[in-house]
């Protein structure tokens, strides 16, 4: 390896261990405390320590073990394909198994359940924002239609989860299509405004359209999702009607039934995650990248702007419907002050901070954004402060993400 | 259409139906005419030049034609339909498309990834056939792959396929610009300078490149281009324009010697 790489990887570690320093320090380290005499400064360097050698160490060790840059034989490409496939599988077996170890108490698996929701949305939204480079600022508009599709159906038409999960996919897409054609014929910008002002008009019309979204109080006591046909709940809501734990021979327990909810989570998220993998690859995906890099040139090839982009946010927005589908089912509650602008803007932060156009770097910072919290609850109103500091740090440092996208390329085999 | 465009596409139907023809040509920003009156066409295999001194507004007919501007007056009748103020997509959707002055290529993506954009409105294969890799999808993606190798063959760029756009050298960006203008299949190929930047011994590769093009693939050439050698060797008529305005038009011998040509170029005494 040459000199200059061994002093960049030996940079970058030192950059990422005081970075880290910087967020622990005074927010982990230092706590003050009321006691008889007063404020009292009580510091504890063990844990940020700990941290900033962690971090310090895995950026030293990361490019030794990430796949092979540049202009590589295609031998080793092809290693590097098998690799990531071995990748893949750890972290499915990962996804599976932990929940049975010590660390699957109920919180922690709601906790993840949760975590799913927001890889679900993030997922869709980096179709938009990653893979076509339109900036949407209102995902949480098309989360929040995708929900009341749902609620509303399973509420009026008695429809369950898995019949209207492709109905809250269509209709999230549908509206995304009736707001998307006439603004995406604009130049790029507009679209981030007026996202912006649609997630507001979804939340307030839900807000205040009693009649049919019951206001402020949402609309409750929504259907779990059924397995394998079988209910999950500890009583069946039709009259003898059978639960999957009456079919299992098993006594009914709150575990459980989070268990299955944080399965069926999984299973979404795989799902989409293989479905948009095939997408980008394909040539609707090749389009929205060379729309990106150059609109002129696509138009002098008879490719129309609108329609390419309007697939992707369209595409990008069915899947926040689905997410927003199993949201509704997943609470068995769904309230318009779920849907605020902090939701689109936390979903956005997500794309950012893991790489836009980067599914695994996306993951990644999804479990981040969203378990961390959970852990850290102890500084519960310092967190629109963190992020807003690992933003600007981001932008300024890092700005391809925390795991950025490797470009598949299409080769010419010669 | 306008009647003088109507005539001279009934003039030209009889001698060789023209599959371009441009009438009364005007395009105006705000109080600045920069094209006015330009009229002409551009017959079945027929290699075409615009040439003029700078600014003289050859960019702007082209940016007419092709849709990125919309004209304020006149006709241009392409395949017997009147595309002025159509969108650029459209048009080129038809089978006009052209090349840049300064090349634009997706620079990020490699040489055989340009090629496959370019089939973008080829591919018929649906999203679902992609996404369930069906063999129809495989096999639509292998098609698209060997038409690439092919045009990569054509245009000698065959071995730097798998390279990013952006790291080719000048001539070999201003071919790929060829190459993924011509496999859309376009009827109409619009060079905008085609040469400028190239060494003598590429201008002479390029001259043999477009003669062949217009023979094999059968495809008409309308060009704009400074490089009097290359224009006087390959174009059956030329248009010369100068200040937005038609000058002279011909074959390259009588405008060679036209009196308006000489004066525009070297200067009246």
């Amino acid at each position: 390896m040459r000199e200059t790489t061994k002093t960049k990887i030996l940079k970058d570690a030192f950059i990422a261990a005081a970075v880290t320093a910087v967020l622990t320090f005074p927010m982990v380290g230092m706590r003050l405390n009321v006691e008889s005499t007063g404020l009292v400064l009580h510091k504890n360097f063990l844990w940020p320590t700990v941290a900033v050698l962690v971090v310090f160490l895995a950026r030293l060790v990361l490019p030794f073990v990430l796949i092979p840059k540049v202009s590589v034989p295609a031998a080793w490409t092809q290693k590097a394909v098998d690799y990531k496939k071995w990748w893949l599988g750890a972290f499915v077996v990962l996804a599976l198994v932990w929940p049975f170890t010590p660390l699957g108490s109920g919180a922690m698996v709601t906790a993840m359940t949760m975590a799913m929701i927001y890889i679900l949305l993030a997922l869709g939204l980096n179709i938009v924002v990653g893979y076509a480079g339109l900036l949407d600022l209102g995902h949480a508009a098309f989360y929040a239609i995708g929900a009341y599709t749902y609620a509303l159906l399973n509420l009026h038409f008695g429809l369950g989860f898995w019949e209207a999960l492709p109905l809250a996919g269509l209709s999230a897409g549908l509206f995304s299509i009736l707001l998307g054609f006439p603004i995406l014929r604009l130049r790029g910008d507009y679209l981030a405004i007026v996202t912006l002002g649609f997630g507001e008009i979804v939340r307030i019309t839900l807000n205040n359209w009693d009649s049919l979204t019951h206001g402020p109080d949402g609309i409750n006591n929504i259907s779990k999702p059924t397995l394998l046909g079988y209910e999950i709940t500890r009583r069946s809501r039709v009259e003898d009607g059978t639960t999957l734990w009456q079919a299992l021979g098993i006594d009914y327990n709150h575990i459980y039934q989070q268990l299955v909810l944080y399965f069926i989570a999984f299973l979404l998220v795989v799902v989409a995650a293989f479905l948009i993998s095939r997408l980008v690859k394909m040539p609707v995906g090749r389009a929205w990248e060379a729309l990106r890099e150059d609109e002129i040139a696509c138009r002098s090839l008879a490719l129309n702007p609108t329609i390419i982009k309007l697939t992707a946010f369209s595409l990008g927005c069915m899947f926040a419907g689905f997410a927003g589908a199993f949201y509704a089912a997943f609470l068995g509650s769904v309230t318009p002050a779920s849907f605020e602008f902090i939701e689109s803007a936390i979903i956005l932060s997500i794309v950012v901070l893991g790489g836009m156009g980067s599914q695994r770097g996306v993951i990644l910072a999804a479990l981040a954004l969203t378990l961390l919290p959970e852990f850290a609850r102890g500084f519960a109103e310092y967190r629109m402060l963190i992020f807003g500091a690992v933003m600007v740090l981001m932008m300024v440092w890092r700005p391809q993400g925390l795991w950025p996208a490797s470009r598949r390329r299409v080769e010419l085999p010669s | 259409m306008s009647g003088d465009a109507a005539e001279a596409v009934a003039k030209n139907a009889a001698e060789s139906a023209p599959i371009l023809s441009v009438g009364r040509l005007q395009m105006r920003f705000g109080g600045l005419v920069a094209v006015d009156g330009i009229t002409f066409d551009v017959a079945d295999k027929e290699i075409y030049a615009i040439i003029g001194p700078n600014g003289a507004g050859k960019t702007t007919v082209f940016n007419c034609i092709s849709g990125f501007y919309k004209p304020t007056a006149g006709d241009i009748v392409f395949d017997g339909i009147n595309i002025a103020g159509r969108s650029s997509h459209d048009i080129a959707g038809r089978g006009i498309v052209r090349t840049f002055q300064n090349v634009r290529l997706f620079r990020n993506m490699t040489v055989v990834e340009n090629l496959l954009v370019a089939q973008h409105t080829q591919l018929k294969t649906g999203l679902l056939h992609g996404l369930l890799n069906t063999r129809a999808y495989q096999r639509s993606e292998k098609e698209a792959l060997e038409r690439a190798a092919f045009w990569l063959d054509k245009v000698s760029l065959r071995e730097v396929a798998n390279r990013e756009a952006g790291n080719l050298s000048y001539g070999q960006q201003r071919r790929l610009e060829i190459a993924r203008c011509m496999i859309t299949r376009p009827q109409l190929l619009m060079l905008d300078e085609p040469a400028a930047g190239l060494n003598p011994q590429e201008t002479v590769a390029l001259d043999q490149l477009i003669r062949d093009l217009r023979d094999t693939c059968s495809v008409s050439v309308l060009l704009i281009e400074h490089d009097m050698s290359l224009v006087m060797e390959i174009s059956d008529r030329i248009l010369v324009m100068e200040y937005g305005q038609p000058i002279a038009e011909g074959t390259p011998e009588k405008v060679r010697n036209d009196p308006n040509v000489i004066r525009a170029y070297l200067g009246s005494e």
